[in-house]
């Protein structure tokens, strides 16, 4: 009990300090995700959207596979992302692995799913309601578009919101592919737990403490987003 | 909304349409000039709604076709109707950005656009729910903001779809002087209903479907006192009945 209350006054001191090492951590975290989630991002929202609006041969393919693919197991996209970047693979030539660019790219092939999947399904179910109308108004492929994702932005920033915080609590693929480099490829989660097999109980609380308030931090964004939304665009 | 480069008049010839194996519509035939209000009657199931979505475009029909032969056909006749559904779509805007929407899709410039939103919205009398969300108003409210966004394109034909099915009194007759003024101003109404009273009040002429087959087409006096069908004489009696 006693090693557990010390640890915890350590973490707090740690905290306090804003001890360099410990900052450069947290940093290469942040980093690594809101990268790896904007990629995420500028791919899953077009690609959500089109599955909704678009009849294409496959769609019904693309759709479940979105799905799927929401659930996979981040050491096994580590797994693959390593395969592919290792020495002897395709694009190992690239030299990218065991540096943050590799866990960008590992930690965007975990999100991208998830924003497309929920992308797909937000917009289809405004698709839905809105299509007569917009379709009535001879709206564009453009402006359909427009006036969908406009108008479910609410709903997008917590799909947004929700890959953030898969990246960021994730620690498979970021240790596979990254390789916890100290200075270079340690992030929060690896960290963690390098620092709890290691015994180092302080460094490791102290840095759960600041993912825990990230996720936090993240859970009351999407709660005031919904709110904001039901209240001035009545979203329910 | 000027009669001579009008898209009217509107000529239906042989149209059918089926869903799901089942004819829903048999062989409907069908001109309708630009003066005259047009009430599309019938009981549920008709095929009324269904009628009204394919003279605007929303749907294809099976077979036949639908004809806009007004010297005013220029690009897509789409561009020139509006409709107003039987359930109004309401985007998840205020009340004035419903309307401002509908205006930039027309390619009316954003400086105009607010000025011509605010007079829409004081015709339906919803000048003071300028900013409230739309989906927020009550349901009598929607229906006239769709109104009001309907008309601010200045479409050439009005296509109204059970306008004020769901409204208390008030909110009908509100919803029935908007028609009148649309009208007035030259704008061609095409509306379903099968309530017999607004019939009475709005039509000129009475588009009569049943079972998906349009049995009369007639001026509306002749319709409501004497239907040729029997069909249209059981509808009136219903009504009466009731
Ligand atoms: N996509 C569809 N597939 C199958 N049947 C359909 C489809 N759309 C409409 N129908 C059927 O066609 C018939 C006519 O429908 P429609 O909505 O035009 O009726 P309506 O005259 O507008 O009735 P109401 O007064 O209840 O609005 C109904 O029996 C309906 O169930
Ligand atoms: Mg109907």
């Amino acid at each position: 009990m006693n090693t557990i209350l010390n640890a915890f006054a350590e973490a707090g001191v740690l905290l306090a300090s804003f001890d360099s090492d410990f900052l450069a951590i947290v940093g290469l975290s942040l980093r690594v995700s809101l990268s790896a989630v904007l990629i995420a991002c500028l791919i899953g929202f077009p690609l959500g959207a089109a599955v909704a609006l678009f009849r294409f041969p496959g769609r019904g393919a693309v759709a479940l596979m979105l799905n799927t693919f929401m659930g996979l197991p981040p050491v096994v996209v580590g797994l693959i992302v390593f395969l592919i970047l290792s020495r002897s693979g395709p694009l190992g030539v690239l030299g990218l692995l065991f540096t943050p660019t590799a866990m960008i790219i590992a930690q965007a092939i975990l999100v991208t799913p998830i924003i497309a999947a929920l992308t797909r399904q937000i917009i289809e179910d405004l698709w839905g309601e809105y299509s007569e109308h917009l379709r009535s108004l001879n709206a564009g492929p453009l402006d359909t578009l427009g006036t969908l994702i406009y108008d479910a932005r609410f709903s997008l920033s917590t799909a947004v919101l929700a890959g953030f915080g898969r990246a960021i609590a994730e620690v498979g693929a970021v240790m596979i592919v990254g390789g916890n480099i100290d200075h270079a490829t340690r992030v929060m989660t690896t960290a963690i737990a390098l620092e709890t097999s290691k015994g180092n109980l302080a460094t490791a609380l102290g840095l759960g403490i600041v993912l825990l308030v990230i996720a936090l931090a993240v859970n009351a964004g999407v709660q005031i987003i919904n709110a904001m939304g039901a209240r001035k665009d009545a979203i329910a | 909304m000027s009669a001579p480069q009008s898209i009217l008049p509107l000529e239906v010839r042989q149209l059918v349409y089926e869903a799901g194996g089942t004819r829903l519509l048999h062989d409907i035939n069908l001109t309708l000039n630009h003066t005259q209000r047009t009430v599309i009657l019938g009981p549920n199931g008709a095929g009324k709604s269904l009628l009204l979505r394919l003279c605007h475009g929303l749907l294809k029909p099976t077979s036949g076709e639908i004809v806009w032969r007004g010297a005013g056909t220029r690009d897509q006749p789409i561009r020139h109707q509006a409709m107003v559904f039987q359930r109004p779509v309401m985007l998840r805007r205020s009340a004035h950005a419903n309307i401002t929407h509908a205006l930039k899709l027309r390619d009316v410039s954003r400086s105009e656009r607010p000025e011509r939103a605010n007079a829409a919205l004081a015709l339906a009398g919803l000048s003071d729910l300028a900013d409230r969300p739309a989906r927020l108003m009550s349901g009598g409210e929607q229906q006239r903001l769709a109104l009001a966004r309907a008309w601010v394109t200045e479409p050439d034909v009005l296509f109204l779809d059970e306008p004020t099915a769901s409204l208390d009194p008030a909110a009908t007759r509100a919803v029935e002087t908007l028609i009148e003024g649309f009208h007035a101003a030259g704008t061609k109404i095409i509306m379903a209903t099968h309530d017999l009273g607004q019939a009475r009040r709005l039509a000129d002429e009475i588009v009569f479907l049943n079972k998906g087959r349009l049995l009369e087409h007639a001026p509306a006096k002749q319709f409501l006192e004497r239907p040729d069908t029997r069909e249209g004489r059981a509808f009136i009696t219903g009504d009466l009945l009731w």
